[in-house]
């Protein structure tokens, strides 16, 4: 389904990521872990067009991607939820979920998404009036997702989840993501500084330490590899 | 009765003030960008009433959509050939650009129409006055009043309700964040200089009745606009509404009870005691 190769991209005319390749099959849950700076969000930045490879491709969907803007990239079913959350703080939660609908047409269809959303988090339904600013770090995150789930994405990038949340709540979107990809057949490739969790979730998953990915394979197999146990888990 | 006359009369100003504050606060609180321009635009607006009606007879109120359309149009064209390429520059270039923008135009217009003074003679309105009780209210400037308000109300909804309306809020707050819901950003940046075209153009066609109109006719609307804004709040549109009456008001009163030479001087003067005690204006935080 997405298709990265060789990619190296960075910051002006600086590359951050080195000749990075992987993939993500139609509906997988795939985590890319690695500590802070390492380049996870330059990755996802880049897959959703808002920074440009320096050489190297992405294909979507067996279209090639890496030239086209960010507002078309959403087009063709790639939502992102941004590290930080970055909702509009000073829009309604409504208008927050109704800008992630903001490629769909039908009024209807926007509606009966609405919906679905407000069953998914209840919470976001109490709340629709309410400024985005105002609700909390967890309730935003959620609102986040159910923003990048208006678009009716085929492939949905999350970063950093975990980001500043406390540990129940990050077992919780944990869940939620799990549950979006397992009952709706979302995609999901995920950045996690999270190691543990992360890997536990995921389908596969690939290391990456300083712009380059060090290693790769399951969940599993990756939670026993000895670089895991060592660099990221303190065993 | 004279206090009510001249409190009137600031209010009737004031609204006018406000809506061409509207059109650059709009520019302002989405892209952080001063247009310096503002007023000029504003002036071409007033030269085409101008000109329809010497060469066309036509009134300026038949005129209203022509003029705000070219204002409109001009509003794109400054974003497309000047911002464009200074919006991600540091700060200091886009108003450079924009205040050399400004000279072009107005010398643009000194040498195409000379630097005389021109008068739109006669429209539907003009010597037209309503006296309630003692006081005396000029019907241009009531209709340039209310069609100011008017306007401000349907950039407001338009702003609040419609869908381009909230592209333009969700731009605001984040570029990146709005490109990923799937709005193409520079849409947005061409439509909200449209918008700021056209809050010039209906403005400076109601005044174009009661004002001459030569090239610097739009440069104190422009210097008061900065002003206002920035009491109002960056991007903030009832916060340019209420400022704007606020000055004309302030502008009214001081021209009256101090003499017509403190009129302005007195506005600025508000301005710079509100910033010192809230930077980010009366109205905004
Ligand atoms: N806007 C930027 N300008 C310059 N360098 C940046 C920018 N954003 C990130 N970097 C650098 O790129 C590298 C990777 O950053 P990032 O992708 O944010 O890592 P991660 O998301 O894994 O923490 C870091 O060294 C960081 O300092
Ligand atoms: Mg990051």
């Amino acid at each position: 389904m997405l298709r990265v190769d060789k990619l190296m991209v960075g910051y002006d005319s600086v590359p951050v990521i080195f000749d990075v390749s992987f993939t993500v099959e139609e509906g997988e849950l795939i985590s890319i872990v690695g500590s802070n700076g390492a380049g996870k969000t330059t990755i996802l930045r880049t897959i959703s067009g808002l920074l440009k490879p320096f050489s190297g491709t992405i294909e979507f969907m067996g279209k090639r991607i890496d030239k086209l803007p960010a507002h078309q990239i959403v087009k063709l079913g790639i939502a992102h939820v941004p590290e930080g959350r970055h909702v509009f703080g000073k829009m309604s939660v409504r208008d927050n979920l109704l800008m992630g609908a903001y490629t769909i047409d039908d009024p209807n269809e926007v509606k009966r998404l609405l919906d679905e959303m407000y069953e998914l988090f209840p919470k976001l339904a109490e709340r629709e009036d309410q400024k985005a600013e105002t609700m909390s770090g967890g309730e935003q995150q959620m609102l986040a997702i159910a923003r990048a789930l208006m678009a009716k994405p085929k492939l949905l990038l999350v970063d950093e989840m975990s980001l500043g949340l406390m540990p129940l709540m990050v077992d919780k979107v944990l869940e939620t993501l799990k549950e979006v990809n397992e009952k709706k057949g979302v995609t999901i490739l995920m950045v996690e500084q999270k190691v543990q969790e992360a890997l536990e979730i995921a389908d596969r998953g690939y290391i990456l330490q300083t712009g380059r990915i060090v290693a790769e394979g399951t969940g599993k197999e990756l939670l026993e590899s000895d670089l895991v146990k060592k660099a990221y888990l303190g065993m | 009765m004279m206090f009510l006359q001249v409190v009137l009369t600031g209010v009737l100003v004031g609204s006018v003030y406000s809506l061409v504050a509207v059109g650059l606060t709009l520019v302002w609180g989405l892209m952080d960008i001063i247009n310096f321009a503002h007023g000029d635009m504003m002036m071409i607006s007033m030269y085409t009433v101008f000109w329809l009606y010497t060469l066309l007879k036509f009134d300026p109120f038949v005129s209203l959509p022509i003029s705000a359309g070219i204002t409109a149009l001009l509003g794109i064209v400054i974003y497309k050939l000047v911002i464009k390429r200074v919006v991600n520059a540091p700060g200091l270039m886009a108003l450079l650009a924009t205040f050399g923008l400004s000279l072009f135009i107005r010398n643009f217009a000194q040498f195409l129409w000379t630097p005389n003074y021109r008068f739109v003679g006669e429209s539907i309105l003009s010597g037209k006055r309503i006296l309630i009780a003692d006081i005396v209210i000029g019907l241009p400037q009531l209709i340039a009043a209310l069609g100011s308000i008017l306007m401000t109300l349907l950039i407001a909804l338009f702003i609040k309700r419609t869908k381009t309306g909230k592209a333009i809020q969700a731009t605001a707050q984040s570029r990146d964040i709005a490109e990923l819901m799937g709005v193409n950003t520079e849409k947005v940046y061409a439509v909200t200089f449209a918008l700021s075209g056209i809050c010039v153009g209906v403005a400076g066609t109601l005044l174009s009745g009661i004002f001459p109109v030569y090239p610097e006719a739009g440069a104190m609307y422009g210097l008061l606009a900065f002003v206002i804004v920035a009491l109002g709040g960056f991007g903030n549109i009832w916060g340019a509404f209420y400022a704007g009456i606020l000055i004309g008001l302030t502008e009214a009163l001081g021209g009256f009870y101090l003499g017509t030479q403190f009129k302005y001087a007195l506005a600025f003067l508000i301005y710079l005691l509100v910033l010192q005690f809230r930077p980010k204006g009366l109205f905004g935080w």
